[in-house]
């Protein structure tokens, strides 16, 4: 069985075709793989720990469920996972019924996340490139993706045009696209 | 993305899901007639995903992670399902398989007795008309009240007269004769068949009624006989194997 490989010597792609035919070891290695990232995010949204993990349980068990939601014009699946995660989450935050299905989510990201050392140096390189952001511009990308916050509310809150607002947050996600171009 | 820089700032937003009201729905309108909008799109959730990486914090307990696998044996997919699935599972599926294909197959052959039944009874039925008009023409021809008149050129005096009508393939012979004389009580006329070659065969012997007619109906012959004539002679009663001179009727076929 795959799972019974080092971690990390087998691809996302192989894990998910071991998980299609029902192998519980290859799922492991996933959540072994990508647990981390998607607590970090749901705990980061929730503040609570109870909560990000049943966030952690309900994205692996869909992925479990249907691993066919997923395939590789989705994007890679640890970028795929943490949209699915963070939605969710934001989803629970704001108490409203979950607006995006798995199945919806197309996504196009450069850094490949399956191996160990690619997924600290990525991390490494994100919190670099929001730290060198302005505080404004890292504070409304925050809000907006961490708390889900409409730029309206984060223009009453920060006393921002809105206009300003929505040019911090986008040009905030260029400045990461562009760190891994 | 110069020619939708209006919609550039609001894309990012709306990648982020915080997207509102009227902003949302012009959005999502322009998206779906816009394919270079929607590949930025694609990008834009790339971006914000590695938005997650930027989040510090404790690793997930370890109850998370046998919680999963739990969940993961509790629920089996059907992927699973159907690779563990014995083969006696299938068994029931089987029997019914085979129990409708016999069905099936009983519902066809009583279809065709049916059909059978149904063509052996008309069948019958037009057997039983032909028998019946059999019966009624040879109780026409042999009815003892039966009017027999045989017509000759007038003022000709009645004569004696046979009708043999003979079918070689079913050995088949039907004689009508009119006018015969009345013979003593101990004889009786004996019709004869005449092959083409061989003895003469002897085809019944009869008895004309008061008004001299007489009728021999299916007497017993070879079979396959060719016929060349037909003859009667005078013979004892009881009839005889071979003919008596002299010959008192004879006739040609046609």
């Amino acid at each position: 069985m795959l799972s019974e490989l080092p971690t990390g010597a087998v691809g996302d792609t192989a894990l998910l075709s071991a998980v299609r035919s029902g192998d519980q070891g290859a799922m492991a290695s996933l959540y072994d793989r990508y647990s981390g990232i998607i607590y970090a995010v749901a705990l980061r949204v929730l503040r609570d720990t109870g909560a990000a993990e049943d966030i952690l349980q309900e994205v692996f068990m869909q992925l479990w469920r249907n691993p066919a939601l997923f395939d590789a014009s989705r994007g890679n699946l640890a970028a795929w996972l943490a949209v699915i995660a963070r939605n969710r989450s934001i989803d629970a935050l704001r108490k409203r019924h979950p607006e995006s299905d798995l199945e919806d989510c197309i996504l196009s990201v450069e850094p490949d996340l399956a191996g160990d050392a690619e997924r600290s140096r990525a991390m490494e390189r994100v919190r670099g490139v929001m730290g060198e952001m302005p505080s404004p511009q890292r504070s409304a990308l925050e809000m907006a993706y961490f708390e889900g916050m409409s730029h309206t509310e984060i223009a009453q809150k920060t006393g921002e045009p809105l206009g300003t607002v929505k040019t911090r947050i986008r040009a905030g996600l260029l400045a990461l696209r562009k760190a891994f171009a | 993305m110069s020619t939708h820089e209006q919609f550039a700032d609001d894309l990012a937003l709306y990648a982020l899901g915080v997207l509102e009201g009227e902003g949302r729905s012009a959005m999502e309108g322009h998206l779906r007639e816009c394919p270079a909008c929607s590949t930025e799109l694609q990008r834009l959730r790339g971006d914000m995903s590695l938005m997650a990486l930027s989040a510090l914090g404790p690793k997930p307990p370890q109850r998370s992670r046998q919680r999963l696998l739990d969940a993961m044996a509790r629920e089996p997919r059907q992927a699973q399902a159907l690779r563990t699935r014995h083969w006696w599972s299938f068994v029931p599926w089987l029997a019914a398989a085979t129990l409708a294909i016999i069905a099936v197959g009983f519902w066809l052959q009583n279809r065709n007795l049916r059909e059978s039944i149904a063509r052996l009874e008309n069948q019958a039925a037009q057997q039983q008309a032909q028998l019946q008009r059999a019966r009624e023409v040879v109780e026409t021809l042999t009815a003892s009240d039966a009017l027999r008149i045989t017509v000759v050129a007038a003022n000709a005096p009645p004569q004696p007269q046979g009708k043999a009508i003979y079918v070689r393939d079913r050995s088949s012979l039907i004689f009508l004769a009119s006018n015969m004389p009345k013979l003593p009580p101990e004889k009786a006329y004996e019709l004869w068949l005449i092959p083409t070659s061989g003895a003469p065969i002897p085809a019944g012997v009869f008895k004309p009624d008061a008004r001299g007619s007489a009728q021999v109906i299916e007497p017993p012959l070879p079979a396959g006989v060719e016929a060349k004539t037909f003859a009667i002679t005078i013979e004892p009663e009881q009839g005889s194997s071979t003919p008596t001179m002299p010959v008192v009727m004879v006739g040609a076929g046609g």
